[in-house]
């Protein structure tokens, strides 16, 4: 399966070049570009790790990029993506967040039904990949290699 | 009739309103009041300002004669003033009246008390050939005795986590006859190919075809499904309306049960109903949806009625959270200046007079959170540029035929409109002229995505040009 999140996800991946473009329109809206990576990506898990703080002073898209660049070399098994907080009055929060990372493999998550009384069902949900350990996930022995 | 033959205030009888003080054109409006500009068409011979006197009197303290009983009060103080008027252009008699009411008149945090002075008896007024009200002023003072929205459109993207695009939607069809089952098979399919929402459609509440417990249990199996399928939040638009305002809450809260991200409730509810579930919406996590039902009864006639503007600003106070506000480009009305100022008015914490949207007054929201209009019927994919110049990112795009008509299947159709959405969001944002090179933008999008491909070779050329009613006409070119 393919995690669906973020603003570009039903689009193929995009380039650097199409990820700079993007970071140039975040910054010509004034906002604060973000790098965060996680192995949890649990639908309701707005918590992703930050790769440093958010860059409120950097203007170089090209700075940004190698940000960018450096959190997927560390983190090659887990998702990364992309931020641009909008801290203007009325907004002050994200105006954009889409992946830029992906682990090799997908495998998807676990919905598990527990029934209750009168056919009421009570979903809940679980990354497969979640039954390791943080940075174990996402690889075949369980290494965190992929 | 006092000794000299003039007319005086307290003397038995009737006098115009305008003698009585409605008609004040020195008044100076307070910060506090609350602002109306009403369109007055008087009866023939009715002078202009006797009529926007008459609506003065008629919204407030006024009856047809006079009572000695007003002088028990401070009678000037609860008196509405019209203040101004000027001709709408191109008219032969029809005005634009702006009329004052104290504070005072209304309870606060109460849309039915509020609304029964401002649209009481006064809409049925025999000296009045037709009236509408175009536009408020709702002082801050007042704002803030409402709850407002539920969650508002930052809080919304927040919970969902989807930023930076417009949220996609679509309303399950046929909207009645469908079994619970295969209801749920029309959201499961539109979830997991990729929108945002699926809703219950306005008149589908309990019926003996499918009733509403059966309805939430298939809906939230399909809902959940679908976060499996695609990792991302989902929801469906539980129709909460019901006869009564206990059985409404007892399918609200079986709704939270199930763990539903959002409910919805049909205009036809009225006001107060409006409050009371965007209270408990707020109380329990749930964003709340209204759809406008019933609406265009009143707010489509240019010359009477209530513009939709206005019942925009009433539920932004009541506290819906979604509110169907036109498309500019489906099958509705909706001049596409109009709809800009509808949907402005939804979410913009600050408006500008500005008659070109047909916005007449200055409105200060004093930090109340915007509520997320929605578009819906007879939009699709072809469109996507349009949709996204005309009513911008905080929107719902609601594709009903458009996703659940695709040769393909529904879960075709859904990507269809969500990859035509988030490529012309990529384009515009990649600086790209979208509005202008929207069909090229999609047809590349269409290379790697061949249900966008499919959508576009059905409905590309389908468009609905017919006349809107209702148009600025205040601007500075009337438009009829």
């Amino acid at each position: 399966m393919r995690v669906m999140q973020g603003t570009f996800s039903h689009l193929p991946d995009l380039t650097d070049e199409e990820i700079e473009l993007q970071i140039r329109y975040a910054l010509s809206q004034g906002w604060a570009v973000g790098v965060e990576y996680t192995d949890d990506p649990h639908p309701r898990n707005f918590l992703w790790e930050m790769w440093g703080l958010p860059m409120f002073d950097e203007q170089d898209p090209k700075a940004i990029l190698s940000e960018i660049d450096s959190c997927r070399q560390t983190y090659p098994n887990h998702y990364v993506r992309v931020t641009a907080f909008d801290a203007s009055y009325g907004r002050q929060t994200m105006g954009l967040a889409f992946i830029v990372h992906r682990p090799p493999e997908e495998p998807g998550f676990r919905m598990q039904r527990q029934e209750l009384n009168d056919r009421h069902i009570a979903y809940t949900f679980e990354p497969y990949v979640t039954e390791r350990p943080e940075g174990q996930r996402y690889s075949s022995d369980g290494s965190g290699v992929a | 009739m006092s000794q000299d033959g003039e007319t005086k205030r307290w003397d038995p009888g009737v006098i115009p309103y305008a003698q009585m003080g409605y008609y004040e054109p020195d008044y100076v409006p307070k910060d506090t009041d609350m602002l109306s500009a009403f369109r007055v068409s008087p009866q023939p011979g009715v002078p202009p300002e006797e009529a926007a006197a008459a609506v003065a009197g008629e919204s407030s303290t006024a009856t047809w004669t006079v009572v000695w009983t007003d002088r028990l009060t401070t009678y000037t103080h609860y008196q509405a003033k019209c203040y101004d008027y000027e001709k709408v252009p191109g008219k032969d008699n029809q005005y634009i009246a702006y009329i004052a009411h104290d504070l005072d008149l209304f309870e606060e945090g109460s849309i039915a008390n509020m609304t029964s002075s401002i649209i009481g008896n006064v809409f049925g007024f025999k000296a009045l050939k037709a009236l509408r009200l175009e536009d408020q002023r709702i002082p801050p003072h007042y704002i803030k005795t409402f709850q407002g929205p539920a969650h508002g459109i930052v809080m919304e993207r927040e919970y969902l986590n989807k930023f930076g695009r417009p949220l996609l939607g679509c309303t399950v069809k046929p909207k009645l006859g469908l079994s619970a089952k295969n209801y749920g098979r029309v959201v499961y399919e539109a979830l997991k190919g990729g929108l945002d929402f699926t809703k219950d459609d306005e008149n589908i509440n309990s019926q003996p075809f499918m009733r509403w417990r059966d309805r939430y249990l298939h809906a939230m199996e399909a809902v959940n499904k679908a976060m499996e399928k695609t990792g991302e939040i989902k929801g469906h638009y539980l129709n909460v309306t019901a006869p009564t305002m206990e059985e409404m809450y007892k399918r609200a809260e079986f709704a939270k049960e199930l763990g539903t991200v959002i409910i919805m409730i049909d205009l036809t509810v009225g006001y107060t109903a409006m409050q009371s579930i965007a209270k408990y919406a707020r109380d329990n996590g749930m964003i709340l949806h209204l759809h406008r039902a019933g609406h265009a009864t009143y707010t489509r006639p240019k010359d009477h009625g209530v513009n939709f503007r206005v019942i925009a600003k009433w539920c932004r106070l009541a506290g819906v959270d979604h509110i169907h506000a036109g498309t500019a480009v489906g099958k509705l009305e909706g001049d596409p200046n109009m709809v800009h100022g509808y949907y402005e008015t939804c979410r913009r914490l600050n408006l500008k007079r500005d008659p070109k949207y047909g916005i007449l007054f200055d409105q200060d929201w004093v930090s109340m959170p915007g509520t997320m209009p929605v578009a819906s019927g007879g939009i699709h994919a072809g469109q996507t540029h349009d949709l996204l110049h005309y009513l911008g990112e905080d929107s719902v795009l609601q594709f009903g035929g458009g996703t659940i008509g695709h040769p393909m299947g529904i879960a075709a159709g859904a990507e269809a409109n969500r990859v035509a959405v988030e490529a012309m969001v990529k384009a515009r944002n990649e600086g790209r002229d979208f509005h202008m090179e929207g069909p090229q933008i999609l047809d590349q999008a269409a290379k790697h995505c061949r249900s966008l491909q499919v959508a576009l070779d059905t409905w590309g050329s389908i468009t609905f040009d017919y006349e809107n009613t209702d148009t600025p006409d205040l601007a500075a070119t009337p438009s009829s």
